[in-house]
């Protein structure tokens, strides 16, 4: 079979990046540019900028300084790379075997592709407008060599140029450059007045290589398909996923648990192989009638655990229902993180926070109730109480400050603190009664007071002074007191907690 | 030939395994620090793995009540995490650090169903990475608490059920029934302040042992018995720090 080969030269790579992320930018001249030899190189342009007569390499200084109105971008050095691997790993839908064409293409191998599309025409097309609607101008050649495709894409001037064959006019009228010949040679070339393909392209080799080197043959060569060029194509990350067809549908809930139970000792295998561990996984059943059911667990610490992740899952089986039957069960890892058996073990003696099972059993508890019902907190830096806690965020999570242990706070606080009434004698006594929905308590002994103000420059509010107090029966309460007294009597009294 | 009361004492030990008193199996657990409750046990010490019940009423109750199940996890955790479980926020865990804790090890879980609530404590009291689990309940049922004691027995942990606002007291399979109440406190040489807390504890009810009344104090970290004879009751209403 003939080989194939489609070349995408992409016009302008980076200026349309940087358009596809600020619109405005393609209404006007538009160059990138990046530090070189102490002064601010243009690397990049968009076509507006080309028809002004900028080309990459010039100084930004001097662009800006003949079109004061040109629009000046930093440039990011690996962005050209980044982007074409994206592309390439998109474009693995056109092919399987794709391979970058440095500093600005894609090749690709489309030996037996085209026919799926109904035709190379309709094939070229359908890759210009896809990569059109996400942003991207570019230009495509297909010939049957790398090479002739190469230039195609680039010196036809065409949107899309497919030729078959090796001599074809179209070939033969393209410039020397499209030879991917080095610059000497193409000087030479034109001295000679041999603009065109076709002005040597029947010269005999020896003559050739005499006057312009072995290059300008192995050039040739190429595009005629007499040479093999090297294609190194792009392998696109594997999902961590595991697939089981049914031959006759699954129809009863044990079917699916066992199915689930064997996609997870497969993919926990395949894991610890590699080393890795579940944070997140996905498990999705087909049903014959059309319908799909998706269900996501998340565990705090990677795991491999079968049992565990088996677990995590059974919760939400139900909502699975196989009544219809269902043929095929998918289950992926969407999160990995980096896990080894070694660790397992390590966690398994210890009684602390990093215990396995211990972050297995939350897991298992927020697969139940949510995520927001399971805390830990860690104390945080304010003295207003209320704040003076933060939740963790993760189970490994290090307090950045020490607890405070004196002076005493209530184990039981209450949220809002309840307004009371009391009787204090002034200045700063302690009360020596108070009120609480009713019942009087009369107070023995009190600590106090404890003023702690209100973080100005957080949020407005009044100070407080804490007075810790027992009553008589010996119960402990913790009062406070918002703002002075004053004549006005705006301070009030609450009750916020109570002492252990 | 062992001597007839070694025997006896052999069989004993064995009965106990058999009731609940499972031998502690990490002898590093230093039981010093709860005094005199050891006392009240056959083991003559606080059995581990097994489950507590500890019934309170009213917001002051339960106050005195977490603070006194705070300090026997003080005393058997270490370095080990525990779980408290309740319907509604109600520990605040910076006062924890006060007991000798640290509160970062702890892992409060808020569920609003009893059903779940209870769930979750069989869940907990199964996992070996735990030291001790609290749980705020208000009802415990004998088939419950039955689970939990299974749960514990295979796993080790061991289980605090505070029962906040009971109703009646219905027979359960924990291993002791409790009661703590606040007391006022008795301050040496009348000094101002609160001073630390004080208990009035009551064991209402233990397998296989007498139960037992005590006035309690948690001072530097430990249980420490007042001295009944001595109540110094101040008489300095106004007193302030």
């Amino acid at each position: 079979m003939a080989k194939r080969f489609l070349s995408i030269w992409f016009n302008h790579l980076n200026t349309d990046w940087f358009s596809i992320r600020d619109p405005s930018l393609r209404e006007q001249p538009l160059v990138l540019c990046l530090p070189s030899h102490g002064r601010m190189v243009i690397t990049a342009t968009n076509t507006l900028a080309d028809q002004l007569g900028i080309t990459t390499g010039m100084a930004a200084a001097d662009a800006r300084a003949i079109f004061p109105a040109l629009t000046v971008r930093d440039d990011m050095p690996d962005l050209r790379e980044r982007l074409l691997k994206k592309l390439a790993e998109w474009a693995i839908r056109f092919s399987p075997c794709i391979g970058i064409d440095q500093p600005d293409g894609l090749i690709i191998d489309a030996t037996g592709c085209a026919h799926l599309w109904q035709g190379e025409k309709a094939y070229a097309t359908y890759i210009i407008q896809k990569l059109e609607e996400r942003g991207y101008k570019v230009s495509i050649g297909m010939a049957d060599s790398m090479a002739m495709a190469w230039g195609l894409a680039r010196y036809s001037g065409e949107k899309c140029s497919i030729v078959h064959g090796n001599l074809t006019d179209k070939f033969l009228s393209l410039p020397a450059q499209a030879l991917r010949l080095e610059a000497e040679t193409i000087e030479k070339l034109y001295k000679l007045g041999l603009m065109r393909i076709r002005h040597f392209i029947h010269m005999p080799a020896t003559s050739l290589r005499k006057r312009f080197g072995k290059q300008i043959i192995d050039r040739i060569q190429q595009a005629m398909a007499m040479k093999d060029e090297h294609l190194e194509p792009i392998f696109p990350l594997e999902p961590y996923e595991e697939r089981l067809p049914c031959m006759e549908p699954i129809i009863t809930g044990t079917g699916v648990e066992i199915a689930l139970e064997q996609l997870l000792s497969s993919l926990c295998t395949t894991l610890t192989k590699q080393e890795k561990g579940i944070r997140m996984a996905l498990f999705k059943c087909y049903a014959i009638d059309g319908k799909q059911y998706d269900i996501t667990i998340e565990t705090n610490r990677p795991s491999i655990h079968a049992k565990h992740l088996f677990k995590l899952f059974e919760i939400k089986l139900l909502s699975v229902e196989a009544k219809a039957g269902i043929e095929l069960f998918t289950l992926t890892a969407v999160k990995v993180e980096a896990h080894t058996a070694a660790q397992e073990n390590l966690w398994e003696i210890s009684s602390g926070l990093e215990h396995i099972r211990l972050a297995e059993l939350i897991d298992h508890l927020s697969g139940r109730i949510g995520k927001q019902a399971v805390k830990r907190y860690l104390p945080d830096e304010h003295h207003i109480p209320e704040k003076s806690v933060k939740l963790a965020t993760t189970l490994q999570e290090e307090p950045q400050t020490t607890w405070k242990i004196l002076p005493q706070r209530p184990l039981h606080l209450l949220d809002p603190p309840q307004p009371i009434e009391v009787t204090a004698p002034i200045p700063d006594y302690p009360p020596m009664l108070f009120r609480q929905q009713g019942k009087l308590h009369k107070i023995m002994h009190a600590d106090g007071p404890e003023r702690i103000e209100q973080e100005w420059w957080i949020a407005p509010g009044r100070h407080r002074d804490y007075y810790a107090v027992e009553d008589e029966e010996g119960k402990r309460y913790w009062l406070f007191r918002s703002g002075h007294y004053d004549e006005e009597k705006t301070y009030k009294w609450y009750l916020h907690g109570y002492f252990a | 030939m062992l001597a007839k009361s070694d025997i006896i004492s052999k069989l004993q030990k064995e009965i106990l395994s058999l009731q609940g008193y499972k031998p502690v199996l990490e002898t590093r657990i230093d039981h010093s620090g709860m005094g005199m409750i050891n006392e009240a046990f056959p083991n003559k010490e606080f059995p581990l793995g097994a489950i507590h019940e500890f019934c309170c009423s009213g917001e002051e109750e339960f106050a005195a009540t977490a603070g006194f199940v705070s300090g026997l996890v003080s005393c058997i955790i270490r370095n080990g995490t525990a779980i408290w479980i309740s319907q509604s926020k109600s520990v605040f865990p910076p006062a924890l650090a006060y007991f000798g804790l640290k509160p970062e090890h702890f892992v409060f879980v808020q569920m609003q169903k009893e059903r779940d609530l209870l769930w979750a404590m069989e869940e907990a009291l199964k996992c070996t990475g735990l030291k001790a689990v609290i749980c705020e309940c208000q009802n415990l049922s004998f088939m419950a608490s039955r689970r939990f004691q299974l749960a514990v027995e295979a796993s080790g942990v061991t289980g605090f059920v505070i029962r906040k606002n009971y109703r009646v007291f219905n027979t359960t399979a924990s291993l002791t029934r409790w009661e703590v109440k606040p007391i006022p406190s008795m301050i040496k040489d009348d000094l101002p302040g609160v001073g630390a807390p004080h208990w009035q504890a009551n064991l209402l009810r233990v397998r296989n042992a007498k139960p037992r009344f005590w006035k309690l104090e948690w001072s530097h970290g430990k249980f420490i018995e007042i001295e009944q004879s001595a109540p110094a009751i101040s008489l300095h209403h106004k007193k302030t720090g």
